[in-house]
């Protein structure tokens, strides 16, 4: 299987020197190559799962459960100017 | 009092007012400071933290009486976000962060009066089988300190195995509790998924992840759990009416009478180590006498679990990890060009190489044009591999195979060739495609290092795994014996 590295990193939101490209090729063909084999289990009529038990998502009432702690939850940011996250200019 | 403790030790020497937390807590704080740096287990501790809280601990006992787990040392693994000290997940890319808010399990464990040790190695986002993915080094195995300890709970199983904590909590994705507690010679149990609170667990797969306790016999891991289990509002898969269960009363069982235990054939095969299959074979044999029947039984899809696992939990981690943009928390690259920039660089800087395969293998399965060739028939396979169980239990009240097919391997035998390294869980991932209880206990050694025992229950039965492992650890040794290296008994045959 030829797995375009560039892309799929691209895809990731992930930065690949030529080299790291060049190492992860090859190592992604040999896993995408061994789950291959799936293809050789008859799934016909067979209903995929998705989380282990058929619980059914409980609902919980809407009320507020936690007070104001915009400090604390932003403590960890790289860059934070007024309470407000700074990222590089989006739009020119 | 005896490094070599259990839980249940140190309660009653608590309870019988022969040790303090205070004591028991600065016994182990000076095996940490003695071994550590051998085995690379802790990757934080703090010291006067660990103090404070066995000294309140102290003063709560005086005041109000014992709580479940009053006084008891229980160390950490990196993935619990914890309110003090740095949480990190053993990757880079949380190089700064301190979580704003305790996991739900970690509030469970302070309210029962634990004192948190500190926080224990791992493979970087728990992707990994030997503890080597880790940013802050190997962590290695007591038995052995050229060893791996298996992963990703390598180091609070290694901390465990050397009596730097008489117990701690891990999560189990693919395997992480039960096959590093099986190459340390300890005992790990993974819980039903959905027993067990995922709330402020750094995710990783969130359809397999699972908390659970890493200790040294069954009945403390039947004590840590019966505190973390139940349903959680605040984790939309922790289950509300699971069946409940005696954790505790469990653990009494002394025989085996009456227990129909499967043997799967696909567990027992060519390739796997001989001294493996042999302890394995052994302690069936030892279940009969205890009064089991032993009834051979086939999962047919087995063989297929690591490839519907490498499909669906790295499509879950390619998605759970694009939380780690560097805006709201994380590793930021310095001088970005721009927002894409910031991104790509960030991440590539803030990853290492074995989450970067995980992120890439998941985003291509869920790419357009190969969605349904990958996902969507993994997930078909993973109701295959559910039905195999359902059947099978239909048969037999409790399935046993070798936890891991090998011992501990050596520090970078594999770290060459990932695929090699994924077929080492090949005994551990239908479980958690399954979402059923597992639990490893040491049966035996190989070549001088340790051999786990897996017992797979139904799901919402850890009852009736407790029961077997805690019949079968009446009947032997296996749980007492410890690394010579580490001032254990070195017992190893």
């Amino acid at each position: 299987m030829d797995i375009d590295v560039k892309k799929v990193a691209m895809l990731s939101r992930i930065r690949l020197t030529d080299d790291e490209a060049a190492e992860l090729g090859p190592q992604l063909a040999s896993i995408i190559g061994y789950i291959e084999q799936l293809s050789e289990v008859d799934t016909d009529g067979v209903e995929p799962t998705a989380h282990p038990h058929d619980a059914a998502m409980p609902l919980r009432a809407n009320v507020v459960s936690n007070s104001n702690r915009r400090d604390a939850l932003q403590a960890s940011s790289p860059k934070l100017e007024s309470g407000l996250y700074v990222v590089p200019k989006v739009i020119e | 009092m005896m490094p070599y403790s259990s839980l249940s030790d140190i309660q009653s020497r608590l309870n019988s007012g022969k040790s303090t937390a205070v004591e028991v807590a600065q016994l182990y704080l000076d095996r940490i400071a003695a071994y550590n740096d051998e085995l690379n287990a802790f990757v934080h501790i703090d010291a006067a933290d660990v103090l404070a809280q066995a000294q309140a601990s102290d003063a709560h006992r005086a005041e109000h009486g014992a709580r479940a787990l009053e006084g008891l040392p229980i160390a950490i693994k990196d993935i619990f976000c914890t309110s003090n000290g740095p949480t990190r997940c053993c990757s880079n890319i949380l190089d700064d962060f301190h979580a704003p808010y305790d996991a739900h399990v970690i509030s469970q464990l302070k309210a029962a009066g634990a004192v948190l040790v500190g926080k224990t190695n791992m493979d970087e986002f728990a992707m990994g089988s030997s503890t080597e993915t880790s940013a802050f080094g190997v962590c290695r195995n007591p038995w052995d300190t050229d060893r791996i300890p298996g992963g990703s709970s390598g180091g609070s199983a290694a901390a465990v195995a050397a009596a730097l904590t008489p117990a701690a909590l891990g999560t189990d994705t693919g395997g992480s509790i039960r096959q590093p507690a099986a190459l340390t010679g300890i005992t790990g149990l993974k819980p039903t998924y959905g027993r067990v609170s995922r709330r402020g667990i750094i995710a990783f797969a969130s359809s397999l992840d699972q908390a659970g306790p890493m200790t040294r016999n069954v009945k403390d891991a039947a004590m840590i759990t019966a505190v973390i289990a139940g349903h959680d509002a605040g984790d939309a898969t922790s289950v509300s009416d699971a069946p409940a269960i005696d954790w505790l009363a469990a653990c009494d069982a002394q025989d085996m009478k009456g227990l129909k235990i499967g043997k799967p054939s696909e567990y027992f095969v060519d390739g796997m180590d001989a001294e493996v299959r042999e302890s394995v074979e052994a302690a069936l044999k030892q279940c009969q006498d205890l009064g089991a029947e032993i009834i051979d039984i086939s999962l047919p899809h087995t063989k297929y679990a690591v490839a519907a696992y490498y499909v669906i939990a790295p499509s879950e981690a390619s998605a759970n990890l694009s939380r780690y943009d560097s805006v709201r928390f994380g590793h930021r690259c310095d001088d970005p060009e721009d927002l894409l920039d910031m991104y790509t660089r960030s991440r590539d800087e803030g990853f290492g190489a074995e989450v970067k395969r995980r992120i890439l293998t998941g985003a291509f399965t869920l790419s357009s044009g190969y969605y349904d060739a990958y996902y969507l028939k993994a997930q078909k396979v993973r109701t295959l591999i559910q039905q195999d169980f359902i059947q099978a239990f239909e048969q037999v009240d409790v399935i046993a195979t070798p936890t891991s097919p090998i011992p501990a391997f050596k520090l970078g035998e594999k770290t060459d060739d990932p695929l090699t390294m994924y077929l080492s869980d090949i005994f551990t991932i239908a479980v958690n495609l399954a979402g059923l209880p597992g639990l490893s206990q040491p049966c035996g050694f190989a070549n001088n290092l340790p051999v786990g025992l897996q017992w797979i229950g139904p799901a919402w039965r850890e009852d009736t795994i407790l029961s077997a492992a805690a019949a079968y650890e009446h009947a032997t040794d296996w749980s007492t014996k410890t690394p010579a290296g580490f001032n254990g008994n070195g017992d190893a045959s």
